[in-house]
């Protein structure tokens, strides 16, 4: 068995596990390029309130070194989520370029 | 940042759900609260695939997947299991879908509520089968478009009372909650945390694939459901005390349904007649529901 960083990867039947356990996490997998939008933060705006972070389904919403909201482009899917329910709209959902 | 409920996650990004799935959220926020020390058991439904495909799991405690009908009777079973050989400490979860729990899974949850099995019960609630592509549960609300009721004949059936059925097996704590209220849950979990036997909470969790809603609407459209009663919030212990627990009762006072259907392409099809018959539904339910409640 071999790792290519969060990825597993099986080269023969002996590395298989007993059973159908776990062996990692799906941080692997790059669901960031499900993304139509992408939401962006206005710093200036954001009062570091914790909505958008209580709401994201995909723990996608940091806090950066001055207590505001910051995306992880890496796992953000674009639901739009945090757009909507940021109470001084300080999230716009851009359209992805390519 | 100002965190109102606790920090710490016990899921992974990566996961599989769509986007803006509700029953996703669920999880992330109720295992912040019941914490490490939790044994999970899913039965099929879409967090069997949310979770990831094998060798990889989006949650960070054990889970084992198990068959449809047996979420409850497989976590009775690790509750026995972690107190002979481990820390009796440990909290056993069944976390299951709305068809896994109202439908399928209703012996194996009648049976375990009876022997009072100290574990969790959640049912993540979206009105439908939505892993196998939408068809209708016994959750699922009259009215509604799903794969089995087209638009041409919609279901006519409303919605299974399943938590007065739980409240009649006289266990000791019940309570409805809403992703759209994280603060809630999280009280409401403090406290079941709290009381040994079997604990049972409904979850809220809006489907936007199967609701035909946008999914940055999940939150939108699940606070709309509890302002406008057609899922209310409240907590049952030892099956008879009631407790009503809306989270802003002025702003509630006589929302009517009609925006919360109209937003969603599932009722898309429904006339005024069928919506003013909802209307007087969610009446009759909620004021049944403070006659209980004793208010
Ligand atoms: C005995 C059995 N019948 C049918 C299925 C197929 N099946 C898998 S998930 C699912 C739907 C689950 O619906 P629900 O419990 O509401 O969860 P959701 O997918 O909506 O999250 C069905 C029918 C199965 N796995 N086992
Ligand atoms: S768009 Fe959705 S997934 Fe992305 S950060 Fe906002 S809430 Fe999270
Ligand atoms: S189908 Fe619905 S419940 Fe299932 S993962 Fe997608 S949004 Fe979530
Ligand atoms: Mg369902």
């Amino acid at each position: 068995m071999k790792r290519d960083g969060k990825k597993i990867i099986f080269e023969k039947a002996g590395d298989l596990p007993p059973m159908a356990m776990s062996l990692g996490t799906t941080e692997y997998n790059e669901t960031g390029s499900w993304r139509n939008e992408r939401p962006v933060v206005d710093s200036s705006k954001c009062t570091g309130c914790g909505i958008c972070w209580k709401f994201c389904p995909d723990i996608s919403i940091k806090e950066d070194a001055n207590g505001k909201a910051s995306i992880d482009y890496f796992f953000c899917k674009g639901c739009g989520i945090c757009a909507v329910e940021c109470p001084v709209k300080a999230i716009e959902m851009k359209e992805e370029e390519k | 940042m100002i965190y109102t409920i606790p920090q710490k996650e016990l899921i992974n990004p990566g996961h599989l759900a769509c986007q803006g799935c509700g029953g996703a959220l669920a999880l992330r926020t109720v295992l912040k609260t019941l914490g490490e020390n939790t044994i999970l058991t899913f039965p099929a439904c879409c967090w069997s695939v949310i979770d990831g495909p094998f060798p990889y799991s989006a949650v960070k405690v054990p889970l084992f997947h198990t068959a449809f009908e047996t979420a409850a009777v497989t976590a009775a079973g690790v509750k026995a299991g972690v107190k002979k050989a481990q820390d009796p400490n440990t909290i056993s979860v069944a976390w299951a879908g709305d068809g896994g729990t109202f439908d399928i899974g209703i012996q194996a949850l009648s049976g375990a509520a009876e022997r009072n099995e100290d574990m969790f019960y959640f049912v993540y609630d979206n009105e439908a089968y939505m892993n196998t592509g939408v068809q209708r549960s016994s959750a699922t609300p009259k009215g509604a478009w799903t794969t089995t009721t087209p638009t041409q004949s919609p279901k006519k059936e409303r919605k299974k009372d399943l938590v007065s059925i739980i409240a009649a097996h006289a266990v000791p704590y019940i309570a409805t909650a809403c992703v759209a209220y994280p603060e809630d849950l999280t009280k409401k979990l403090e406290k079941a945390k709290k009381i040994k036997g079997f604990k049972f909470f409904h979850i809220f969790a809006p489907c936007p694939p199967g609701w035909k809603i946008n999914p940055q609407d999940t939150i939108r459209i699940a606070k709309m459901a509890v302002e406008n009663k057609m899922f209310p919030l409240f907590e049952i212990e030892d099956g008879e005390k009631y407790t009503i627990n809306m989270p802003n009762p002025k702003k509630e006072k006589n929302v009517p349904v009609n925006e919360y259907i109209l937003k969603q392409g599932r009722f898309r099809h429904l006339k005024e007649d069928d919506i003013n018959e909802i209307q007087a539904f969610v009446d009759k339910r909620w004021e049944k529901l403070k006659k209980l409640a004793e208010i």
